[in-house]
């Protein structure tokens, strides 16, 4: 980064070779295409709690719902007709960053422990109204009797999974540049600078509230994409989409991997799918055992994630040799 | 109509003193060392089980069990507040979140391991069952008791903190640390015994609860919001502000399930989420 001035929109050597272990897992893994799309979604979703929690510092315990939204929108498309996945995708995003936009004005108000308890609520009320409203949603049992047409008209959502996975693939990709784009623009300065000191952005000028409501709104719209491509590619949307346990995972997922990189999440999530689908293939309730104290463990000794021990040991290793 | 009117507010108001004695504790916590921590209903879930455990295993009667909530619970929170808790008093709360997060995570598994997934059985005392014909209404012999209970410990909770000398010291602590130490108030001492008491009172919740929350190993998960909700409408570091909330509570989500069951627990959320955005610092706001 230079000492002044924007930081520089340009791809680092490290960033090119990450994005080519995702295309390389689509030739070695052809086995595990299904579980390797959901990795990409997931990692897709956790990129839009970054946005809110890792450069704007909202704890938001509600995501589910954003995603929720944007997978029950795709689903229900899907399923009345409308079968052409990336006018869904579109319009699933949109509708969740519509909500986002509504509740954000009651997140940014109040202080950690209300923006907590609001999107813990904002969350529950998601959930409840899917629940009991069964005869659109399903309730419980889930959607089902989604019938997705062919992307472009030509590529069909198979059993074998290749058309989901390039399809997550790419859209995660634009996603991300567009992310990428936007936290090193001013605006995604002027994030940083709320994450270190809200106090004092109105000083230099900036309208706090209005740019929380902004980015709250851009991470519900991701997570509402990320939500209508899980629908689509699964054809199904079950109702614990919207759940709580959803957004904690989440929130792992994140942290785990570190927060206000971007690729932070990408990396917990691919980690915690694959631990996942390791370890709860064992015993279920061990896997929730081994969860919390993971959460534990970070919280106590490895603050930063994945991610911030790597680049500290970069650190120290660069600093040795010089 | 009326007394049916009258039979769900009394619902309402025995259910909000639960949700009462358990949050409370919370309150202190999060009023006393700004500590956001989701795992209290642990605490509380440790106190259902060791009431049933006592009562299956060793035979104890009900009333006996519950001193025995309260102490089991009580030390585990010294224990975890000693070990864990207080190197996390000045994280953030993000990392605060986390890591009681982690705890619940934990305490679910571990229970489910030693106990079993199923819900957990108690057995009432022959006078707490049935009905009590007080004016003309049939009320529930176990909710009276179960306000009873609550008056009592909001009482003794008052005298403590408004007229002894540890409750004065909790009070200086509140409201300001530095100066608390600075005058020779073991600050850490206060925060180790309020968490204990706090364990306590919510294992003491925990064991009065199992006939009307059940008890089972997702417990501290499924009532977790309830009581955030009691702390953060009524306002954190009183006593006063979650009584008044956990009762409010209490009457609209009964009222709520029992008139428009169709809409289910989607009542007491946006209850909730009206209370924040009217009142943000809690009913009884404490401004710093």
């Amino acid at each position: 980064m230079s000492a002044a001035g924007l930081p520089t929109q340009r791809w680092s050597k490290l960033e090119i070779a990450f994005w080519l272990i995702p295309i390389a897992a689509f030739f070695a893994f052809p086995k595990y295409l299904t579980l390797g799309s959901q990795i990409l979604i997931t990692a897709l979703f956790a990129l839009s709690l970054d946005l809110i929690l890792g450069y704007a510092r909202i704890i938001s315990l509600g995501q589910a719902a954003f995603f929720g939204l944007g997978a029950y929108t795709a689903g229900l498309l899907a399923k009345y007709g409308w079968g052409e996945p990336l006018s869904g995708l579109v319009l699933g995003g949109l509708v969740a960053s519509l909500a986002g936009l509504v509740t954000s004005f009651l997140v940014v108000r109040g202080q950690d422990l209300t923006r907590l308890m609001v999107t813990l609520g904002i969350g529950l009320m998601f959930y409840e109204a899917a629940n009991q409203a069964t005869s659109i949603t399903g309730g419980v049992d889930g959607l089902s009797g989604v019938v997705m047409g062919k992307l472009f008209g030509v590529f069909s959502f198979g059993m074998d999974g290749r058309t989901a996975y390039v399809y997550s693939l790419v859209v995660l990709f634009i996603v991300f540049c567009c992310a990428r784009t936007l936290v090193r623009s001013p605006f995604g300065l002027s994030l940083r600078g709320i994450r270190e000191g809200e106090k004092r952005m109105p000083a230099i000028g900036a309208s706090v509230p209005r740019k929380l409501v902004a980015v709250y709104t851009i991470g519900a719209g991701i997570a509402g994409i990320a939500g209508a491509l899980l629908a689509q590619t699964t054809q199904f949307v079950g109702i614990d989409s919207l759940g709580f346990p959803r957004s904690a995972d989440l929130m792992i997922m994140l942290v785990l991997g570190g927060t206000g990189y971007l690729y932070g999440g990408i990396i917990g999530a691919a980690v915690f799918m694959l631990m996942q689908d390791y370890l709860s293939n064992l015993n279920p309730v061990y896997w929730q055992f081994w969860l919390g104290l993971l959460l534990v463990i970070i919280v106590l000794f490895a603050r930063g994630g994945l991610l911030g021990g790597l680049i500290a040991l970069r650190q120290r290793l660069a600093s040795r040799w010089e | 109509m009326i007394g049916n009117f009258i039979g769900v507010l009394f619902d309402g108001i025995a259910y909000g003193s639960l949700l009462f004695v358990i949050s409370i504790g919370l309150s202190v916590t999060m009023g006393l060392m700004n500590f956001v921590n989701l795992a209290h209903g642990a605490f509380a879930m440790v106190g259902g089980y060791a009431c049933v455990l006592a009562m299956t295993r060793l035979g104890v009667p009900f009333l006996a069990t519950l001193p025995i909530a309260f102490v089991v619970s009580a030390a585990a929170g010294i224990v975890l507040e000693r070990t864990l808790y207080r190197r996390l008093y000045r994280a953030t709360h993000l990392d605060q979140v986390l890591f009681s997060i982690g705890l619940v995570f934990m305490s679910i598994a571990a229970t489910t391991y030693f106990f079993g997934p199923q819900q957990q059985p108690v057995q009432l005392p022959a006078f707490l069952r049935g009905q009590v014909h007080v004016l003309g209404i049939d009320l529930g012999a176990y909710r009276l008791f179960l306000i009873g209970i609550v008056v009592a410990i909001t009482i003794a909770l008052t005298l403590l903190i408004e007229r002894t000398r540890f409750g004065a010291e909790i009070r200086a602590s509140v409201d300001n640390q530095q100066a608390s130490a600075g005058l020779g108030i073991n600050v850490y001492r206060v925060f180790s015994l309020t968490f204990a008491l706090g364990s306590g009172l919510a294992g003491l919740g925990g064991g009065l609860g199992i006939d009307v929350l059940g008890l089972d190993p997702t417990f501290p998960l499924k009532y977790m919001v309830y009581f955030l909700l009691v702390v953060a409408v009524g306002g954190a570091g009183t006593v006063k502000g979650p009584l008044f909330a956990a009762l409010i509570l209490g009457v609209f989500d009964v009222a709520g399930k029992y008139y428009v069951p169709q809409v289910g627990s989607f009542i007491i959320y946006v209850v909730m989420v009206v209370m924040l955005i009217v009142f943000p610092r809690g009913l009884v706001g404490r401004h710093a």
